[in-house]
């Protein structure tokens, strides 16, 4: 049984969904924090600022879409599209390193 | 003809066949704002050192729409579970609240782009650059609030200068060589910027109609049925969240980064 077809309690609801609201509160304030570290390279920022995100990305993903207890289809649905979104991530990646001999790049 | 599995689950699938549909739906949205935020790291990294825009945007404003979406998925899952406890009176309330938090964050978004379509970039004959909002113009004279700078890329990174002064810049139509709004076109990072961000403002205003019908003219199902109506509360919830997913990828990546 996926989380949507339990009994709702409203109350219970409304707790859970402070402790969300919350946690993005603080997502969002230390990614903006992170942007402004003085002495971190560009890289370490945005790995750290995209590490933040992704944990943000998870609690509205699990808790809000109820994603922590869905049904096996729904999972079988996402596990193909992180492993497209993957590859797509993958060929940019790798295009990046395909540029035509000569090409000026930076 | 009474469309089957509406309310109860498909013996196969284990869903009603409406929830599999949007996670279907919402898997090639995924694919598609994949596809641009790649285009977005190619163009990011190619970038040449020093001419990728830093502080062009408001953070202030940035954080101030993320802190309203993520307020606006919390009233879709309250109206949500409003249905399932049938209480008619707050879900009105909860998707109300959902349509005026995406309203104003329209509204924002709206500001944002007005400020980027007033800020010129001009290009003096004499090798020197003007920049800021315009203020009047006419057939002989721009005004401008913004500032002089000798090398175009000290308009890029703003983060990194501190104190910009700004005043009111008088100029000559004559001396100026090019004048360019903040538009889509004006470079790579404008452009990746506008698409992006209008892409998803248009997903919000889609959400916003589906949200709005079902909180304007959903009574008459909700009474007949509100197991179905409840389902349809739910999907169009997923695809409110998934808005809301997209937006928290979107502020660190252009805001921040």
């Amino acid at each position: 049984m996926s989380e949507s077809e339990h009994p709702v309690d409203l109350n219970r609801y409304l707790r859970r969904c402070a402790l969300v609201f919350v946690a993005i509160l603080c997502a969002t304030g230390l990614m903006i924090f992170t942007s402004y570290l003085p002495h971190t390279g560009w890289p370490a920022k945005v790995a750290m600022i995209l590490a933040v995100a992704a944990v943000n990305a998870f609690v509205v993903a699990g808790f809000l879409m109820h994603l922590l207890a869905e049904k096996k289809t729904i999972y079988l649905i996402l596990g193909f599209t992180v492993f497209f979104f993957a590859g797509l991530m993958a060929l940019t990646l790798w295009a990046m390193a395909g540029f035509p001999p000569g090409t000026a790049t930076h | 003809m009474e469309i089957p599995y509406t309310i109860e689950t498909r013996p196969d699938t284990g869903v009603y066949n409406a929830k599999l549909g949007i996670w279907l739906f919402l898997a090639s949205e995924l694919m598609l704002f994949g596809a641009l935020f790649s285009a977005y790291i190619l163009l990011r990294v190619g970038a040449a050192p020093g001419l990728w825009p830093h502080g062009w945007l408001d953070v202030r404003l940035g954080a101030f729409n993320t802190i309203l979406l993520a307020l606006s998925a919390i009233t879709t899952l309250l109206a949500w579970a409003a249905c399932k406890v049938r209480e008619w009176g707050k879900f009105k309330f909860f998707h109300g609240c959902t349509l005026l938090l995406a309203l104003t964050f329209l509204g924002v978004k709206s500001y944002e782009y007005h400020d980027k379509l007033v800020h010129y970039e001009i290009q003096l004959q004499d090798g020197t650059f003007a920049d800021g909002h315009l203020v009047e113009q006419n057939a002989t004279q721009v005004v401008l609030h913004g500032r002089y700078v000798s090398d175009e890329r000290d308009l890029y990174d703003l983060r990194a200068q501190k104190d910009i002064q700004l005043r009111e810049l008088t100029i000559d139509r004559a001396s100026i060589k090019k004048m360019e709004n903040y538009a889509p076109k004006h470079n790579t990072f404008t452009a990746i910027y506008f698409t992006l961000t209008g892409l998803h403002a248009l997903h919000i205003l889609g959400g916003m109609c589906v949200i709005f019908y079902l909180w304007a003219f959903g009574e008459r199902l909700w009474r007949r049925d509100p197991e179905h109506f409840t389902n349809r509360v739910e999907v169009s919830g997923l695809f409110w969240h998934f808005v809301d997913l997209v937006w928290i990828f979107l502020f660190p990546v252009l805001y921040l980064t």
